[in-house]
């Protein structure tokens, strides 16, 4: 048995700039993994790297088994795994509705996931369906975000910091919509700098220092020490 | 007085051939940010071929722009995907390159081809038909037809660009290129149908410009230049803007030309200064950029 999503010494370069150093990883069906790390670390870029934007080697990126390190962006979002990018990126000239359209362009593949179901996920989007992104407030346009991603009905989705720079009942709001998503079958990566929210919500956890792996475990298994060692180095 | 009524008018309907004209190059400008410096030599290209179909075929131009559109279509389509696509990325000279090569390579192509004569699309009757308003006033059916045609092709693209799911595409990857792709959208293949839908409206304009006026293959780069003021006056990113840049610009051109008649070129630059002084991202910008 394949896990559903894995990366074999994934390295990452912007230019000369090494930013991941051999990341090994595995997300199996229905897991929920969440990536921690300092600023910096590498996290972004390692879900960039799985999403396509970074491109690589064929074989350090396998879903479910078939390597897609080397396949362009827009491929991947196809083969069933869609990023929540980091800072939201929502289409500025498109309403909320026709951000969230957008989410299956590529991909009409069926699946629990429609413009319905993501209006039920987070019902505030459907009474602001028409207004322009920029308008709406930070936890909203997160959500528009999620949904964006839903809609291409992934089997894998990666989120990059949903959480950055929201009060913490609204960062609640939105973590509320993670067991609906799971509950379709959809593993998730989780990139959190809230190391408590990523702790309550993940299955396994891996912590990243400077492009390198610093400790992975079992949240139940790990100590405040050996995580904050793994976080800001020894 | 009437004189004066007579010059808005025909300004109004001048500023048709020039709103067809810019609207190629705001759509491209729209979806690729591509400043198309072969804009101008592409509407003559395009009534090189309207001319050549009808001569062929022994078509009405009416008809053969018909016939052309979908030959258009496909050649804009290659043309962005085999090379304008390679010439786009963070560096904004290749693709001013290129395009100025491209507009040097159809000129001299034509000039060879066709040699540097006039030419002109001939239609028959309606050329010279005109609609008596009463007062000396009369409007020509061509002119008309082309300020219709301009409308009908800013509300087509408004429909596209507004209305369905392609539309959207072309705004997300105007918007931000990534994440269009994280949408799983091929934007070399978005880029390529917008240049295609880009050649199809640039042929419409062509079939005005050469039932309108003589043309010969060296009149391209101030094609260009009008198509260029319109985009700028009317604000880039709204068609709607565009087609209002196209009425500044003809009006200026057809009242400068009645103080004196050489001073109509010259009247349309100033009020594009004018404009920029006053309103300097133009009349009707996009909101967000
Ligand atoms: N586009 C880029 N060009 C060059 N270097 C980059 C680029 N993006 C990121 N980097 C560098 O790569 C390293 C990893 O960055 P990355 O964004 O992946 O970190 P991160 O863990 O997501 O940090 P944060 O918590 O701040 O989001 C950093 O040193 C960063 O400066
Ligand atoms: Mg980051």
């Amino acid at each position: 048995m394949h896990p559903l999503l894995e990366t074999r010494q994934l390295k990452a370069f912007y230019g000369d700039f090494q930013a991941l150093f051999g990341i090994d990883m595995t997300l199996d069906a229905g897991e929920t993994v969440a990536i921690i790390g300092a600023n910096g670390a590498g996290k972004s870029t390692f879900l960039k790297a799985i999403a396509g934007l970074i491109h690589g080697e064929a074989d350090n990126v396998l879903l479910d088994g078939t390597p897609i390190g080397a396949r362009s962006a827009s491929d991947i979002v196809r083969l069933g795994v869609a990023l929540v990018p980091e800072g939201r990126r929502l289409f500025p000239s498109l309403t909320v509705e026709e951000n969230l359209l957008i989410g299956d362009y590529g991909c009409k593949v069926p699946g629990p996931w429609t413009l319905d179901r993501v209006y039920a996920l987070f019902p505030v989007l459907r009474e602001r369906r028409h207004s322009a992104t920029p308008a709406l407030s930070g936890g909203q346009q997160q959500m528009v975000a999620i949904g964006r991603a839903l809609m291409s009905n992934p089997r894998v989705l990666l989120c990059d910091e949903i959480s950055l720079g929201l009060a913490p009942i609204i960062i609640a709001g939105i973590y509320a919509g993670l067991p609906q998503i799971k509950a379709e079958g959809t593993s998730v990566v989780l990139v959190e700098q809230d190391i408590v929210q990523a702790m309550k919500v993940a299955d396994r956890v891996y912590c990243f220092q400077e492009g390198r792996l610093s400790l992975t475990g079992r949240p139940r298994d790990l100590t405040r020490e050996q995580i904050h060692r793994a976080y800001f180095g020894a | 007085m009437t004189s004066w009524l007579d010059a808005l008018i025909q300004g109004v309907l001048l500023g048709g051939l020039y709103a067809l004209f810019a609207a190629g190059l705001s759509l491209m400008f729209g979806v690729m940010r591509l400043v198309n410096l072969a804009h101008g030599d592409l509407i003559v290209l395009a009534a090189f071929v309207i001319l050549f179909l009808a001569a062929k075929l022994g078509l009405d131009p009416f008809v053969a722009v018909l016939v052309a559109l979908p030959i258009v279509f496909v050649a804009g389509f290659a043309l962005q995907y085999v090379l304008l696509n390679r010439t786009l990325g963070r560096d904004l000279l290749p693709p001013l390159l290129v395009t100025f090569g491209l507009s040097i390579i159809i000129e001299n192509g034509l000039l060879q081809l066709f040699s540097a004569d006039s030419q002109r699309l001939r239609s028959g009757a309606i050329e010279t038909a005109s609609i008596p308003l009463g007062g000396g006033i009369a409007i020509g059916v061509v002119p008309l037809l082309t300020l219709l045609s301009a409308i009908a092709v800013i509300v087509l693209l408004n429909l596209i660009f507004y209305r369905t799911p392609i539309g959207r595409a072309f705004r997300a990857t105007s918007d931000d290129l990534e994440v269009a792709q994280l949408m799983g959208i091929d934007h070399k293949r978005i880029f390529a149908i917008a240049m295609g839908l880009g050649f199809v409206v640039t042929t419409i304009a062509a079939l005005y410009l050469g039932l309108r006026a003589n043309f010969d293959p060296t009149i391209g780069p101030a094609r260009l230049l009008y198509a260029f003021e319109a985009v700028i006056i009317g604000g880039l990113g709204s068609f709607w803007g565009t087609l209002a840049g196209g009425i500044v610009l003809g009006l200026a051109q057809t009242i400068g030309a009645r103080i004196d008649p050489e001073w109509q070129i010259l009247a349309g630059h100033l009020a594009f200064l004018v404009v920029l002084v006053i309103k300097p991202r133009g009349l009707f910008p996009r909101a967000q950029d």
